[in-house]
């Protein structure tokens, strides 16, 4: 593993040698009313380029906050973390990565493309170029007919596909994605996670996926890290070993089911945390 | 034909044709009422009368509603101007906000109107200036509270986007807490408007020229043109029919936008 790329904090690895993240003992502690929290505690973990890794645990365990701190959205009270090599705020700043979140978080005063353009427009890309790309992701996200057309007149699916699009717009070679599909139906869930799937193969991007779901994570991940609450901590790294592409027919491979199960059994074994206490988790 | 398409023409249908029934039905029972009782025209005219006198009247209502409605709609400018730039300061600092604030809830609460014969002072009975000053300060409250509001409104998934984007201070604005901003905007101009057009005839009350419908409502009845008086109430019904139409649609449209 290329972990020496990023604990040097003068690194001067080229991009393509440094590791996507590089988290070392990294700790966050919120202040409430009620006293600190601590939210997350001791994280180590790396994130090859071009590898996708699933945050998977109940909630409160911390997952979504660690995917905020390697965005810079916010920033960790201990530890050290690298994103390429540079700091979270300089990996920021240089725009190395792209983001979706839960909601899609579109601005519904702008049509489809708008919203698609929209980092492209913030950082100086001519109109031209800007209305080619867009064109090219929603071909992509197979939304091209729907260009025109305002976030209110999209189903949530739709809405979602857009945002994956927007997050895709600068061909970052980090994605960072939480919970994205975890407002959609069964059905549009599994067809967005086989499109993910492709659409990270095309592009190459390194992902950092925080889900609920331990069928999710296994489809789509190389990794399954797998975390317990209070404080977050990581409690197992479930590696997926799956021959051949991931397409619809792996939900039905046995190789499918044996990882799921190791997943769900890391997920309920950590630590002295008895079986009923992983709230959150589905087993869809 | 569907018939949940006629079914929803004829509530539509409905929705115009009763309150203009209801009107109709008020008026015929007004002037059966003045016809059989005999009261007296300076008490009560009969709409017939009203309608008589707006005849020969048109002219004027027309030429005085011109000039109340150029004050109201000055005065819509300059205190519209006034309260954006005070709710943009006001979402930018706290210290500000805490100053405006207070200050724009005692201006609302304050009778503006009751301003006007001290302005007339001021300023002179031959200028508009006083009449449209006090629309300028009676619009300032709600366009204010109302924008500010709305500038607030950013959701913090937009805000981590921007934040992810590395958007400038400027970008963002441009990008997301203005747009989401202007419904707000546009609500605070809908209620400013109509209260715009009040304060802008009474304002008149207090003298000064004469030549918006204020003036002209005081002068016909101290002339004990009762009838004329009412047709200008009329004209002053009409104008602020207009502004609130107006304001609404522009309202309505930037709800859409948003997908309101």
């Amino acid at each position: 593993m290329s972990t020496d790329a990023g604990t040097t904090t003068h690194s001067m690895a080229a991009p393509g040698a440094a590791a996507a993240v590089v988290a070392r003992g990294i700790g966050k502690t919120f202040s409430s009313r009620s006293g600190e929290v601590t939210a997350l505690d001791g994280i180590d973990l790396t994130v090859a380029a071009g590898e996708f890794v699933s945050l998977i645990g109940p909630s409160g365990c911390g997952k979504s906050t660690l995917l905020r701190l390697i965005g810079d959205l916010d920033q960790p009270s201990t530890g050290e973390l690298r994103v390429f090599g540079k700091s979270a705020q300089a990996a920021r700043e240089a725009q190395d990565y792209g983001i979706a979140f839960q909601q899609a978080g579109l601005l519904p005063w702008r049509d489809v493309a708008g919203n698609v353009e929209l980092p492209l427009e913030l950082h100086g890309v001519g109109k031209k170029e800007r209305a080619a790309r867009a064109a090219e992701l929603l071909t992509l996200v197979g939304l091209e007919e729907f260009a025109g057309h305002f976030p209110h007149q999209l189903s949530g699916g739709m809405q979602q596909r857009v945002a994956i699009a927007r997050a895709l717009a600068e061909r970052p070679s980090l994605l960072l994605m939480d919970e994205p599909f975890g407002a959609l139906d069964e059905m549009t869930r599994e067809r967005m996670q086989t499109e993910l799937v492709r659409i990270c193969a095309e592009s190459g991007a390194a992902v950092v996926f925080v889900t609920h779901s331990i069928p999710e994570a296994v489809f789509l991940s190389e990794r399954v890290v797998v975390m317990s609450p209070r404080p977050g901590r990581i409690t197992a790294v479930v590696p997926v070993r799956i021959a051949g592409e991931r397409t619809e027919g792996l939900r039905e491979d046995s190789s499918f089911f044996a990882a799921v199960t190791a997943v769900r059994e890391a997920l309920h074994g950590s630590g002295a945390i008895p079986t009923g206490t992983a709230r959150g988790v589905d087993l869809r | 034909m569907s018939t949940q398409a006629s079914a929803g023409r004829r509530r539509s249908a409905v929705r115009w044709f009763a309150p203009v029934l209801l009107g109709l039905v008020a008026l015929v029972l007004w002037q059966g009422f003045v016809v059989a009782t005999g009261i007296k025209p300076y008490l009560l005219p009969s709409p017939t009368a009203i309608v008589d006198q707006l005849r020969q009247v048109v002219p004027l209502v027309w030429s005085a509603a011109l000039a109340t409605g150029l004050n109201v709609l000055v005065g819509l400018l300059v205190g519209g101007t006034a309260a954006v730039l005070a709710a943009i300061l006001a979402a930018r600092s706290g210290m500000v906000d805490s100053l405006m604030s207070p200050t724009a809830a005692a201006l609302s609460v304050m009778p503006i109107v009751a301003l006007a014969p001290a302005l007339n002072t001021m300023f002179g009975t031959t200028s508009t200036t006083p009449r449209r000053l006090v629309v300028s300060v009676v619009v300032f409250a709600p366009i204010f509270v109302n924008t500010l509001r709305g500038l607030r409104q950013v959701q913090p998934v937009h805000r981590d986007l921007l934040r992810a984007y590395a958007a400038t201070p400027r970008q963002i604005s441009r990008t997301v807490t203005i747009p989401g901003a202007l419904p707000y905007f546009f609500t605070g101009l809908r209620i400013a408007s109509s209260t715009g057009v009040i304060a802008a005839v009474v304002a008149e009350y207090f003298g000064g020229l004469q030549n918006g419908l204020g003036s002209r409502i005081t002068s016909a009845a101290s002339n004990s043109a009762y009838a004329r008086a009412w047709a200008f109430v009329l004209g002053a019904i009409l104008l602020g029919l207009v502004f609130y139409l107006a304001t609404l649609a522009l309202e309505r449209a930037a709800a859409r936008r948003t997908g309101g």
